[in-house]
């Protein structure tokens, strides 16, 4: 540890607990601000802009706003589970940063940790209780269907998830996010690509968002697992909706993107590490405006039928290459993992059938 | 081979959706920016005209709500003058048979549509309130001379990056 304050394990817990729960609260603000303002040019309008100057302030007008409502428990709920489901849907979220690197190798709070990509995993799994404990609790037939199908989800599409990372993991050879940070020169979304694609589109339906947005599918089940809830329960679910996006946004840049790594990264690293937290926010963004909602067989198909396959094969493909370079993949090994992973969505979409309603439309 | 199929389908959608973004906004930011109104608009209010009105009722009575309460006495030239001339536009339909039955074409309908109150009270529209003056415009509703007057309706801002509408 370099510098004074941090030497002491105590301080650096103090900073770095601090800088995490401000970090969240304040990115998940920024989050629902660019997401809200990001969707107004895609459908042709502004976005908020009266609240503030072009309308930042929004977002802290509608949390005072839902902070003053009515808190309303169904009559028949189970209280105290619908008392407890916010709070941990929100706690993984939290728990996550604890092992991601803000800024250079020490940026963090337990950045070192060994597991570290082990342990993001298994938290980030955490939140699918919290939702389940939501929709259970409520004693509301939709929010009940609509925690059955994120369980459904989460559990379908943690499999890939895993498998993408493992891939970096077999090539770095560590599961500390540092080191994952530092593995090669080439950053993983360009040495595996289709693990990046593979992750990208599981942490999308992991978070619930986007075309995988089933369990607030408001056309089918009104609003899915918060129904129930009002006030600040439900400003804690809306929080950690967008708390999800900004946790899987941040390993996503550090996993695939290198983190804090950039030109000037011993002053800016931390700089490098929010803007590709926000480039890949945006592309979520950019994902969820344009492609229509799964039905719940696609999304299960799509998840066991194509990413889990095509997760496999991309973990076998970096193995092979991981032995015949012996532990040691020269960067032009890129060219021929676009190759694979092109030449693997082609086949995949070929033979990608969902269970007799699937028409061949000609175009 | 088409690739529609094969990932190209959702590259094109995403490539739509980004086409949007360099496009003009087509929201109207209301308060500070308004559209014009269709000329035969049947705005939230009526307007009268105080010297074409010879008091003779004809617009309360085909009134289907009853609506407009008029009170007229015998002035000095013989003629009636109007001491109360209320319409109560919490009720009103704005069907506009009133402005059809009026004989002497002293009744219009109004282009003013900005007239919520915080009390049903304010919504009973006086005599003084309806009367035509300098901020009253009268919509072209079953009054084409009026309607010649008026600008033609917008339905989306003039922008710079947008075709003129004509």
């Amino acid at each position: 540890m370099s510098f004074w304050p941090l030497d002491n394990y105590w301080a650096h817990f103090a900073v770095f607990a601090t800088v995490i729960l401000a970090f969240v609260v304040i990115g998940v603000m920024a989050f629902i601000y660019v997401e809200r303002r990001g969707f107004g040019p895609f459908q042709l309008r502004r976005g908020p802009n009266r609240a503030g100057p072009f309308g930042v302030l929004q977002p802290i007008a509608d949390a005072i706003k839902v902070l003053l409502k009515e808190d309303i428990v169904p009559a028949g709920a189970d209280r105290a589970v619908h008392f407890l489901a916010p709070v941990v849907v929100f706690l993984p979220v939290l728990l996550i940063f604890a092992v991601v690197p803000f800024h250079g190798k020490l940026g963090g709070l337990i950045p070192n940790l060994n597991i570290g990509i082990l342990y993001v995993v298994a938290v980030s799994a955490l939140g699918v209780v919290g939702l389940f404990m939501a929709g259970w609790g409520s004693n509301n037939k939709y929010s009940l269907i609509s925690a059955m199908r994120v369980v459904a989800a989460m559990i379908s599409y943690e499999m890939p998830l895993v498998l993408s990372i493992i891939g970096v993991v077999v090539i770095v050879g560590s599961l500390s996010m540092n080191d994952i940070v530092t593995g090669h020169q080439v950053p993983f979304f360009l040495l595996t690509p289709l693990g990046f694609l593979i992750f990208l589109a599981s942490s999308m339906a992991e978070i619930n968002r986007g075309p995988f947005d089933l369990l607030e599918a408001d056309s089918e089940i009104v609003a899915g697992f918060h129904i129930e809830y009002s006030g600040m329960k439900f400003a804690m679910f809306y929080l950690a909706e967008y708390g999800h996006a900004l946790a899987m946004s941040a390993i996503a840049a550090t996993v695939f993107l290198k983190g804090w790594v950039g030109p000037a990264d011993d002053y800016l690293g931390g700089l490098w590490f929010v803007a590709k937290t926000l480039l890949i926010f945006v592309l979520l963004i950019w994902f969820r405006i344009t492609f229509p909602r799964l039905r719940i067989d696609q999304l299960m198909g799509f998840a066991w039928k194509f990413l889990f396959p095509a997760a496999l094969i991309n973990l076998l493909v970096i193995g092979i290459e991981e032995v015949a370079f012996d532990g040691d993949i020269p960067w032009w090994v890129l060219f021929i993992n676009f190759a694979v992973a092109g030449g693997l969505i082609l086949a995949w979409s070929k033979l990608f059938k969902l269970g007799g309603g699937r028409v061949e439309v000609a175009v | 081979m088409r690739f529609e199929r094969y990932g190209k389908g959702l590259a094109k959608g995403l490539n739509i959706t980004l086409k949007h973004v360099f496009r003009p906004r087509i929201t109207t930011q209301y308060p500070e920016q308004k559209l014009t109104v269709s000329k035969r608009f049947r705005g939230y209010e009526l307007v009268w005209d105080k010297s074409r009105c010879t008091g003779c009722a004809t617009c309360a009575k085909s009134c289907p709500q009853g609506n407009i309460e008029i009170v007229t006495s015998r002035g000095s030239d013989n003629r009636y003058v109007v001491e109360k001339f209320e319409v109560d536009t919490g009720r009103c339909i704005f069907c506009g048979l009133c402005v059809e039955s009026c004989p002497y074409d002293a009744l219009f309908l109004g282009l003013d549509y900005e007239r919520a109150s915080y009390r049903r009270g304010d919504l009973v529209l006086s005599k003084e309130q309806l009367e035509l003056g300098p901020g009253k415009r009268r919509s072209g509703y079953f009054r084409p001379e009026v309607e010649s007057t008026l600008p033609r309706q917008t339905l989306l801002l003039d922008t710079a990056g947008r075709k003129k509408q004509d």
